[in-house]
């Protein structure tokens, strides 16, 4: 649930812009030597980015009486860092503001700020501090975070724009939050419920990738061989 | 069934639920229920500001909830079906390396075979 087409001022639709702008063209050139460097990531980037393409399409009613959809950005951000995935996301935006007048070409430096940049950074940072713990709950917390600070900080990006003619600032975050992020707890449950999930499914299948990117390790299993001992350790983690 | 299995059964469940909890409670309000958090935004904004007029409007917008809603089935079709193949790909090149090294039997198919479910 982004800000709609023309509901962010000018001079605020303006600056998300310029402020999203860097960090989608640093994330292009990262994702061109990410392919450069390791052609056969291409598919994990594929799933990556297909994953934030249904998640983000779906939208799934919440405790709240209303609905929204969750973001998919937090499999990108574990497997290939905030970086890529602001491209990710930022692609899933336009795709959604021309297709489907969800979201919006002026307000889609907004959305991809919050989306795509600050989301995912919030939800590394989680996964980077709680990946000691174990695969599963690292990339749990760090989906479900980096689905529910998106929404904070559209929450934000609107007071900013509309403070609260009566309480101000404060009372428009309170009121925006309320209607974003309240909705958004249980579905960003969801979504790192379906990240483990596929997380999961990729260890299984794809463990030698999953180790040349970093989120499996090899600390992570008793047996030395990489094929076939990621399956225990990834459960005995989890 | 394998303890590998069991859990990934038991996410799905709980997201199936997570889904569902809101419907079957009935905790839909107003007149349209379960309308969209971006919806409530914009009435939102308009209400409590109401000399604000959206400056720009989408360059297409579906002329109705139907063509709308197809065009998100297709975003998500889309996406499900690259996942779908991606994720495929990967298994199936991951399954033909293991099959050149020869592995002991229950670790040939880890969320398939009773033999399996003697790990402990």
């Amino acid at each position: 649930m982004h800000i709609a087409e023309g509901y962010l001022p000018p001079v605020h639709a303006a600056a998300w812009t310029v402020v999203a702008a860097p960090f989608v063209v640093h994330g292009a050139r990262a994702l061109v030597r990410q392919v450069r460097a390791d052609p056969d990531a291409k598919l994990l980037l594929g799933a990556a980015g297909a994953f934030t393409f249904v998640l983000s399409a779906l939208k799934i009613p919440s405790v709240t009486g209303s609905s929204s959809h969750p973001t998919g950005t937090g499999l990108g951000t574990v497997l290939f860092r905030p970086p890529v995935m602001a491209v990710l996301g930022t692609i899933v935006l336009l795709f959604q503001a021309l297709l489907l007048a969800h979201g919006g070409l002026t307000t889609l430096g907004a959305n991809a700020f919050s989306m795509a940049i600050a989301g995912p950074w919030i939800g590394y940072g989680v996964y980077r501090a709680t990946r000691r713990i174990g695969l599963g709950v690292s990339v749990f917390l760090a989906a479900m975070l980096a689905d529910l600070s998106t929404y904070c900080v559209t929450s934000l990006q609107l007071a900013l724009a509309f403070p609260d003619p009566v309480s101000g600032l404060g009372g428009a975050v309170a009121k925006f939050g309320s209607i974003f992020a309240i909705t958004q707890i249980p579905l960003a449950v969801a979504e790192g419920l379906l990240t483990v999930l596929i997380v999961r499914l990729l260890a299984r299948n794809s463990p030698k990738e999953l180790l040349r990117l970093g989120v499996l390790r090899r600390s992570d299993r008793p047996a030395t061989d990489v094929t076939t001992a990621a399956v225990p350790a990834e459960e005995a983690r989890s | 069934m394998t303890r590998s299995a069991r859990t990934d059964l038991l996410i799905v469940l709980a997201v199936v639920l997570i889904a569902a909890v809101p419907l079957l409670l009935g905790l839909g309000r107003g007149e349209e229920p379960f309308a969209g958090a971006d919806a409530q935004a914009e009435s939102s904004i308009t209400s409590d500001h109401p000399t604000y007029e959206p400056w720009f409007s989408s360059l297409f917008e579906p002329p109705s909830g139907e063509v709308e809603s197809g065009l998100f089935a297709l975003q998500a079709a889309l996406g499900a079906g690259v996942l779908g193949y991606c994720v495929g790909v990967v298994r199936t090149r991951h399954r033909m390396e293991r099959g050149r090294t020869p592995v002991p039997e229950q670790e040939q198919e880890p969320a398939g075979p009773p033999t399996a479910t003697r790990r402990p």
